[in-house]
């Protein structure tokens, strides 16, 4: 379906929600799974099992999906037009990464509008690193017209663990993107739902109070000793997980089955939020900043272990 | 002779790493070429964003046909030998070697080995993959189901092989998957289609064509012309940015330059926050007045694209993100004029300089408090010098210099400015990190100088204190350009200044701050306290950072073409730690050097040294001490004795008074009688004494030069 072909409200550079739309459809055309968001609070689109663990082992897997990121941090009480502390990505997950993945991503900016004979995209070095999750690779941020739309990622390591074959990650940051293609100086600008006059819904009618209430939370409010206590309960909980998960095989360790690396990950994730909301309140100090990040990490790579001993993750 | 065209075509290569991969490219491709016997004419490398490519002239068709004789075992060896050997030089039968006579040891087997020389396409056929597969990447990466690596995707190979004047032949091979052929693609948008090529100058008009310019040299050219043309079009001055340029010439194949404009209201930001705003994020050039030099509400940038409407909406899209990156700035900038930089102070209080050296509070404490000891030298004002030392740092907090480190200093003289603070005070906020470098400006306010001599002097003293010295190419706190940032300030401004003496200072004030530290600790854990001075004073750090000291010096002196032995001569006398005086006695005693009574009494005083070495080996005692004039037998012994002490006393008095050149005068009386004596004195005499009196007169000549420089290491 071209542009032209579609309804005033559902084109991408008049609605936030044409937009991702058009971005699933595209996807979806070139034979991705287009998955909804993971069901926890995560800091990016690669959390989501879909990515992280996906990525590891030997079987093919294609899939997008939108997914709410939460960065504690970033919140400015909505005083700010371009920092959020919850917002969305699209996330694109290919593996093995295709030959063609560039001119993919493209073929994906033209569904949303973005003409190349008009527009100057650009692939600048970006390299990647997530010390959270053990994982890296290389790839660019991707300019159109001097503004940064996108993440392209070849990921090379995750959890540890080296990836092969290689997935590609593209991460689409969806306001930016949709601030660009409408033409608005300020987030909460963004025509959310396409209409006009009375029919029509901002961004800012959907999330300026969130933005509000979750920057008091973040920064002034959240319950640090519950926080402290919920990160022990998660990573205590991930590591019974794993350990009850274990069917190992004595004689033949590539015989060895895990059963529960998907729970035990979710605590992985529940761990690293709660770190993110500890470190926005300002109560976790530099030394033990570093030491919180590898509790993470190491969750992240046993995680990733056990994902490799699953029937989906390569095993059997 | 045949050329060879080669190009590898991959995804977007870092900017940053094009330059060194292109001359990798030329190095490992020419360096196999000569190894396997190839002498080429020529080699020329390019890189552009998504390929590296190489041209190398003037290849031999084939490898040169190699002659080797290969010796055998004697005639009549065992037949297990006979056999190794007609197996290791390719021969069927023993008939095939010839035999060389050998009348001593025995006649024996020589084989001549003939290896025909390969046809240089196979030879490159075995060179250029491997030269793909061991490519020195600074970071390298697989993709797709491979196991090839290179920096990012690679697409396809190009190599092409045969004289200009004829269709080349493809060299045949493969890397993984990837078969090289004859044919590659233009410039990602305007000329999406493949292209075939053949010769090098035919791929790069090719190229051309299809949009891409090959020579990052020729597209650095392009983006500078263009970039002054426009904007002299408009009555500007393009800013003009060395390292910017390389890097934009790096992210284009087919740079097209366009101009774009601010809001007026955004140059109350400072120049230059401007300029690293619009630099560092968006890779953009400014521009200036030039007939004010301020800047003005325009920005250059250099887009990869022809766009079908003259770069409208890219110039808008670039305009909209410069204008929210401004607006940020601008901020910031507001921001942090709304806070006084003393009311910074407290929070370095929490923030660590240096786990071992204590927090930024300490450390700016004992600038501030050296800079006052120092401001008398200098003739700095002491009121001034202290308020420079206090604020100095504090521009490190603000919203600013968090976003943009490299104008640190920099921020700091404009918010102490805007705060009213003096205009000395203000420089010195900026000035004390100079000079950072052997080009960087040294400075001369006297508020400045005293702020920077102690801001680097206690990042000598403390790192020298907790012994995290620089090691080989090891230099994490860059103390060796602190240590030439000292010497700069002191020679170029010309102030004397004993360095060992606020050293010594610096360190117990140092030492006092590590050790009461430590004392808390061991009450705590011992339920004792330990009393700070009991920690000795390591009385050979002073000593130790001179030395330091004095091999930055060298450096220094030797870069300004000073000769290194005089340089050694005077740093080998004993409490150097003035440098003015230590330039300023190399600088006399080069001037001696160079009339005849300077290079004839170096010969005397060599000789005499000369002597004197061989001889108190020979006996195994050390010649010195007062002569003995009653045993002197030869007029010009009591000569050169009544010359020595005259003229050691006029050159220590001339030291004193520190004229070097009064100095080198005296030392330069003893030449005609040093001459006398060795034409008419024979130093080994046969009785014992006067040949121990005579040794300890050369001794004599030795001790009197002592007073203005260390004539053993002089060469020559």
């Amino acid at each position: 379906m071209t542009q032209s072909d579609l309804p005033p409200h559902m084109r991408p550079e008049r609605s936030f929600q044409g937009l991702i739309l058009a971005l699933q459809r595209y996807w979806a055309d070139q034979g991705c799974v287009i998955l909804q968001p993971y069901d926890m609070e995560v800091g990016a689109g690669t959390f989501h099992p879909a990515t992280t663990l996906r990525a590891l082992g030997p079987k093919p897997w294609n899939a997008a999906y939108v997914q709410p990121s939460r960065r504690p941090k970033d919140g400015r009480y909505g005083e700010n037009p371009n920092r959020l502390q919850h917002y969305y990505q699209f996330q694109v997950i290919l593996k093995p990464s295709p030959e063609n993945l560039q001119q993919l991503y493209l073929d994906s900016l033209a569904a949303i509008g973005i003409d190349t004979a008009l527009h100057d995209v650009r692939f600048v070095e970006d390299d990647w690193e997530s010390p959270t999750l053990g994982a890296w690779g290389l790839g660019w941020e991707c300019w159109c017209d001097g503004m940064e739309v996108s993440q392209f990622t070849y990921f090379q390591q995750v959890a540890g663990f080296e990836c092969a074959p290689v997935s590609g990650e593209l991460t689409y940051g969806l306001e930016r993107l949709a601030m660009y293609v409408q033409g608005v100086e300020n987030v909460y600008d963004l025509n959310f739902n396409g209409r006009e006059g009375a029919e029509r819904v901002s961004y800012g009618d959907v999330f300026l109070q969130a933005e509000q209430e979750y920057s008091r939370h973040n920064f002034e409010h959240a319950d640090t000793e519950m926080l402290f206590e919920q990160f022990r309960m998660a990573e205590g909980a991930c590591k019974s997980y794993l350990d009850a998960g274990w069917r190992r095989d004595p004689k033949d360790s590539k015989a060895s089955r895990h059963l529960m690396a998907l729970p035990a990950y979710d605590q992985c994730i529940k761990a690293s939020h709660v770190f993110n909301l500890l470190d926005a309140r300002g109560v976790i100090s530099v030394t033990e900043r570093q030491s919180y990040i590898l509790r993470v990490r190491e969750l992240a790579k046993a995680c990733g272990e056990a994902w490799l001993a699953t029937a989906a993750g390569g095993a059997g | 002779m045949p050329d060879l065209l080669f190009e590898l075509f991959s995804e977007e290569i870092p900017a940053r790493m094009q330059g060194r991969a292109a001359d990798d490219l030329k190095k490992l491709v020419t360096d196999k070429l000569v190894d396997a016997g190839l002498v080429y004419e020529g080699a020329t490398a390019f890189a552009t964003p998504r390929r590296l490519a190489l041209a190398v002239q003037g290849i031999p068709v084939r490898q040169p046909d190699l002659r080797e004789e290969k010796k055998g075992p004697r005639v009549g060896a065992p037949e297990k030998a006979i056999e190794g050997f007609l197996k290791s030089a390719g021969l069927a039968d023993i008939s095939q070697a010839t035999v060389q006579k050998d009348p001593k040891k025995g006649d024996f087997y020589v084989a001549l080995v003939e290896k025909p020389g390969r046809p240089a396409i196979d030879v490159l056929a075995e060179i250029l993959p491997l030269v793909v597969r061991t490519f020195p990447w600074p970071k390298s990466m697989r993709w797709g189901s491979g196991r090839l690596t290179w920096v990012r995707p690679l697409h396809s190979i190009v190599a092409t092989f045969g004289p200009e004047t004829e269709d080349p032949d493809i060299v045949p091979f493969a890397v993984d998957h990837i078969a090289a052929g004859d044919t590659t693609k233009g410039h990602r948008f305007l000329s999406p289609g493949t292209i075939r090529v053949r010769h090098h100058d035919d791929y790069v008009q090719k190229l051309l064509e299809a949009k891409v310019v090959l020579d990052p040299a020729r597209r650095r050219e392009i983006v500078l012309h263009e970039a002054k043309q426009l904007a002299f079009a408009q009555g500007y001055e393009l800013v003009e940015d060395q390292g910017l340029l390389e890097e934009v010439a790096g992210l284009v194949e087919w740079p097209v330059v366009l101009m774009g404009a601010f809001d007026p209201a955004f140059l109350t930001i400072p120049d230059e926050v401007i300029r690293s705003t619009i630099r560092a994020n968006q890779k953009c050039f400014v521009v200036r007045d030039p007939k004010t030099g301020k800047l003005a509400p325009r920005f250059i940038l250099v887009s990869n694209t022809e766009a079908t409407d003259g770069g409208q909406a890219i110039v808008a899209g670039n305009e909209r993100v410069i204008r929210a990156r401004l607006s940020d700035a601008k901020f910031f900038y507001e921001t942090d004029l709304s806070t006084r930089l003393e009311a910074r102070l407290p929070k370095f209080e929490q923030i660590v300089f240096h786990e071992k050296l204590g927090t930024q509070a300490k450390r700016i404490a004992r600038i501030a408090r050296l800079a006052v000891a120092l401001a008398p030298l200098v003739g700095a004002d002491v009121d001034k010098v202290r308020r420079a030392a206090q604020l100095c740092k504090a521009d490190l907090l603000t919203e600013v210099v968090g976003e943009f480190p490299e104008l640190q200093g920099l921020m700091g003289k404009y918010y102490a400015l805007a705060q009213g603070e003096d205009p000395s005070v203000a420089a010195a906020c900026e000035e004390h990190y100079k000079p950072q470098g052997p080009a960087d400006r040294v400075p001369t306010d006297p508020v400045s100088i005293a702020v920077a001599l102690a801001d680097k002097l206690d990042i000598l003293v403390g790192f020298w204190a907790i012994d995290e010295k620089p090691t080989g190419s090891k230099d994490p706190y860059a103390l060796r350009r602190a240590a030439l940032g000292v010497i700069r300030l002191l020679l170029e401004n010309k102030f004397r200044l004993s360095l060992g003496s606020f050293i010594k200072g610096h360190q117990s004030v140092i030492h006092e701050e590590l050790h009461r530290h430590t004392t808390r600790f061991d009450f705590a854990e011992e339920g004792g306290l330990t009393n700070p001075r009991a920690v000795p004073l390591d009385e050979k750090l002073p000593s130790d950072l001179l030395a330091f000291f004095a091999d930055r010096l060298k450096v220094q002196l030797r870069e300004q073409g000073a000769r290194h032995d005089l340089v050694d001569a005077v740093l080998a006398l004993s409490a150097q730690d003035d440098l003015l005086l230590v330039v300023r006695r190399i600088e006399a005693l080069a001037n001696f050097l160079d009339t005849e009574d300077g290079r004839n009494l170096l010969a005397g005083v060599k000789r005499a040294t000369n002597i004197l070495r061989i001889e108190e080996k020979r006996d195994g005692v050390r010649y010195g001490g007062a002569v003995d004039p009653a045993l002197f037998r030869d007029a010009e012994e009591r000569q050169l004795s009544q010359a020595i002490d005259t003229a050691r006393a006029a050159a220590e008095a001339a030291v004193a008074r520190e004229d070097f050149s009064a100095a080198m005068a005296a030392i330069a009386t003893l030449r005609p009688v040093v001459d006398a004596f060795f034409d008419k004195v024979t130093v080994n005499a046969d009785d014992k004494p006067v040949r121990a009196n005579r040794l300890r007169l050369l001794d004599g000549i030795r001790a009197a030069t002592l007073a203005v420089a260390d004539f053993s290491r002089i060469e020559g």
